[in-house]
């Protein structure tokens, strides 16, 4: 009876370990996040690329029916973002690869590191539509 | 006192008995996925808005072939543990995370598989 008590008392307000809300976003913190997201995002993308070979390998009907899809407005935007996810992916690698090697861990060579993965992402991803658009002989 | 076997020490897998494997495979699948990211980069490319014919005389082409398969197979196994890890911080009833990691096994599985035998089924036999 007395323990029956004792578990209805007010809970004493504990300090809880802080989670993402408390942080204000840091670029590295960002960084990591966006790292797992196009991650899962590329991970779904595969599907993609599957199923265009797939459509290809079945006979040219269903691969004009693949290639229409691509060439829709929102087949477009899918395929932007996944550039984008497969390129700020594939940098963010690079710099886990740096760190693997012990170096870059001071704040401002994090920072660096960090701003260079966005900045080269987002160049690199406009750059390649860019070339895409002019050899695709424009939308 | 140490209550480890010399034995322990040397082999240096411990308690889950991997090591450092799955660190490991997850480096080298995304080095040699940079790698390939250039040759990718540039089968995209060269197939933007291509037709049939196109696509298939490109991939008749044994090297684009062998690469194309190489980039599949090395993602899907760095996305295959790439997720494991995703669903092993996130889900954490047992049930559910069995299933999850079963069917993340599954899917990696089933995209690696079918996009080869695509790549083959579209090279083997064309002549270039």
């Amino acid at each position: 009876m007395a323990e029956a008590k004792a578990r209805e008392l007010p809970r004493v307000e504990r300090p809880l370990s802080p989670h993402l809300q408390i942080y204000s976003p840091l670029i590295n913190m960002v960084m990591s996040i966006l790292h797992r997201i196009t991650g899962a995002a590329l991970y779904f993308g595969t599907l993609l690329l599957a199923w265009w070979l797939l459509a290809a390998a079945t006979g040219p009907e269903h691969f004009a029916t693949a290639s229409w899809f691509f060439g829709t407005i929102i087949g477009r935007i899918i395929l932007f973002g996944y550039t984008w996810a497969l390129i700020h992916h594939a940098l963010g690698g690079i710099r886990h690869l740096i760190w693997d090697t012990g170096r870059g861990f001071d704040l401002k060579s994090v920072d660096i590191l960090c701003w260079s993965t966005i900045i080269g992402s987002v160049t690199l991803t406009v750059l390649i539509w860019a070339v895409a658009i002019f050899l695709g002989g424009g939308a | 006192m140490a209550m480890r076997t010399p034995l322990k020490n040397v082999r240096r897998l411990g308690s889950a008995k991997e090591g450092t494997d799955h660190f490991w495979r997850q480096r080298v699948t995304s080095v040699a996925a940079l790698l390939l990211l250039p040759f990718m980069l540039w089968f995209a490319l060269a197939l933007v808005g291509a037709d049939y014919e196109t696509v298939r005389q490109t991939l008749a082409n044994p090297i684009v072939a062998v690469l194309l398969v190489l980039f599949i197979i090395t993602t899907v196994i760095h996305m295959r543990i790439g997720m494991q890890v995703i669903i092993e911080d996130y889900v954490h009833a047992e049930g559910a995370k069995i299933a999850l990691l079963m069917l993340n096994t599954f899917f990696a599985i089933l995209i690696g598989l079918a996009s080869v035998y695509a790549v083959l089924k579209l090279s083997f036999g064309v002549a270039i």
